[in-house]
């Protein structure tokens, strides 16, 4: 993992095994669970969504894949290897930006290289990933200044300055409004294409994971349980007017337990 | 005093048609800068008092100078605006001048010693600078020792505080139970556990300065976003970084408002630290002076505090824009 964070170039997509994890939380003494047995393996380069009502632990999911927190059952395991701590290998991205509001976008950017010493060496590519999220003339403005879709392009050319090799995104498209989402996800589809990283998207959107996934994993209401999985060959583009998209969709609401109009 | 500034200013204001540009405000300053000047070098002094001559030549150079401003300022420009704000207040200075001189030195209804007419405070300056300048190096040598070695052990306590549970576990309750006790209140402990004097009044400044800082700081780091160190902990960060490049900065704004707290502790306990034991300074100067009832010298001391304090707050000011330039309303 080290040694691929210290190469300088395209990164190496890696794959991810999430195997029988079960997870809960003691909140105020009571028992909260979050995680029923889930496994999922995700092969390097694929793009996977997770698909589940609001609250059903997929973000604890993600959580544990970064490494930010143990299971307390079951392994997860990138590139074979068992996560027991983050790395910039893998990457989360957060519904909220979370920029520092402190520093400018360069520096927001440029965070994952200082922090790990790489900023001599590789400060080309914080205006590399700046012109790959298109806000080149942006650099020294402070994230108070930016809009919530600039914000999060922000966010998304921060974890890819650093080259991961499995992006983890937690909804990240949630919070704005539905034409920026619209222009976030073909950019981002876009940013998948040409970097080749493994992506993990948590959503509830189903049409963003049509749009965006080749995979849907289906997850239930708390505790999560993997309900139905979907396999989606359309081409990219994809278009939501296509007879396949109407018709996956319909079944993976019902899947959801929602009756689709 | 400023009734009577009020109805001046008025009263010229609305009765004068406006014919060519002349700035009235600066000419109601004018006339009563160049009145206090007449009073001071026309009425002889109750009591000799000295230096009347020159307060009444500094007096009438501002006079002669705002009459030149009153006829001028319309083409200054930008200039000429900032000095028409200040019109009021410069009225206001004239007034109370003429009426300080008068009630003080030239009719003693405000008698000597409690009470000094302005020139009795240039006498001071006049005749003791050198002194004066002295207590002010010894007062900022102090203020100075105690102050930036108070808020730097005080900011690194407050960090430990604010990071480590284990640290807070101990330190906070510790920090807590003596915070709120002043730190004069230590005085007759510290002058028995330092090796002088000077060193006991060091950490006296330090001390109060300290414990402000540090409780902010406490707070200010405890209470940071935890996304931000998930963020920071994926991009790769350690507990290095962690603390200093993004508990320190986030936390920021709270060490400003413990900074200036510290601040206004630290100029109390400075005085009274020199007034109880110290060859020179300014609280001891005002101390000295004050025995021998020397109430002019009292107050232009006062004046140079006022003048030192407010100017060391301007400074932190001045540094908490530099450092919180990112919480600045938007350029776009």
């Amino acid at each position: 993992m080290s040694a691929l964070a210290q190469t300088d170039g395209p990164a190496r997509a890696l794959s991810l095994d999430i195997r029988s994890v079960s997870h809960h939380y003691d909140i105020a003494g009571t028992r909260f669970d979050v995680l029923d047995d889930i496994s999922l393996s995700l092969t390097p380069g694929e793009f996977v969504a997770l698909l589940g009502p609001s609250g059903c632990g997929k973000s604890t999911l993600l959580r544990l894949a970064a490494g930010l927190e143990h299971p307390r059952q079951g392994t997860l395991l990138e590139d074979g290897n068992q996560i027991e701590a983050p790395d910039p290998s893998r990457l989360l991205v957060f519904q909220d930006p979370t920029l520092f509001p402190w520093r400018t976008v360069r520096r927001n950017v440029a965070t994952g290289l200082e922090a790990r010493g790489l900023l001599p060496q590789r400060a080309h590519r914080i205006d590399e990933a700046l012109s790959l999220v298109r806000l080149e003339d942006f650099a020294d403005a402070y994230p108070r200044q930016l809009s919530g879709g600039m914000a999060q392009r922000v966010a998304l050319a921060r974890a890819l300055v650093n080259d991961p090799g499995l992006l983890l995104l937690d909804e990240p498209f949630g919070k704005l409004d539905s034409l920026t989402r619209l222009s976030l996800q073909t950019e981002f589809l876009r940013l998948w294409q040409t970097a080749g990283f493994t992506a993990l998207l948590v959503t509830h959107d189903v049409e963003e994971a049509l749009l965006l996934a080749g995979r849907i994993v289906v997850l239930s209401d708390r505790p999560a349980r993997v309900l139905a999985e979907f396999r989606i060959t359309a081409d990219y583009p994809r278009h939501r007017d296509d007879p396949d998209f109407v018709r996956l969709r319909r079944d993976i609401l019902h899947e959801l337990g929602v009756q689709s109009v | 005093m400023s009734d009577l500034a009020q109805t001046a200013g008025d009263g010229v204001v609305s009765t004068s048609v406006p014919s060519f540009s002349i700035w009235h405000q600066g000419l109601v300053a004018a006339v009563f800068w160049l009145l206090t000047a007449a009073v001071t070098w026309g009425l002889p002094d109750v009591l000799p008092w000295g230096s009347a001559g020159l307060f009444a030549a500094i007096t009438a150079t501002g006079g002669v100078l705002l009459l030149a401003l009153a006829l001028t300022l319309h083409r200054l420009g930008a200039f000429g605006r900032r000095i028409a704000f200040w019109g009021p207040w410069l009225i206001a200075v004239g007034v109370w001048f003429l009426v300080w001189e008068y009630t003080t030195a030239k009719t003693g209804w405000l008698p000597k010693p409690f009470f000094s007419p302005p020139h009795g405070l240039l006498q001071v300056y006049v005749t003791d600078w050198s002194r004066l300048l002295l207590c002010i190096g010894y007062s900022l040598r102090l203020w100075g020792l105690g102050f930036f070695s108070g808020i730097t052990v005080g900011f690194t306590i407050g960090v430990a505080l604010g990071w480590s549970a284990r640290f807070n576990y101990w330190g906070m309750p510790i920090l807590k139970l003596i915070g709120p006790v002043p730190a004069t209140a230590w005085i007759p402990a510290t002058f028995y556990f330092f090796p002088t004097t000077f060193h006991a009044s060091v950490f006296l400044v330090a001390l109060s300065c300290g414990i402000p800082v540090a409780i902010l700081t406490a707070a200010g780091v405890s209470q940071v976003n935890r996304a931000y160190y998930d963020v920071a902990r994926t991009l790769g960060a350690n507990d290095r970084f962690l603390v200093l490049k993004v508990a320190v900065p986030a936390a920021l704004n709270h060490v400003f408002v413990g900074l200036f707290m510290g601040l206004y502790y630290s100029f109390a306990v400075l005085v009274v630290a020199e007034m109880l034991g110290a060859k020179y300074g300014l609280g001891w100067y005002i101390a000295f002076q004050s025995a021998y009832s020397a109430y002019a010298n009292v107050y232009a001391t006062i004046v140079i505090m006022a003048i030192l304090c407010s100017g060391l707050v301007k400074l932190l000011f001045v540094a908490r824009d530099r450092l919180l330039v990112w919480q600045e309303r938007g350029l776009i």
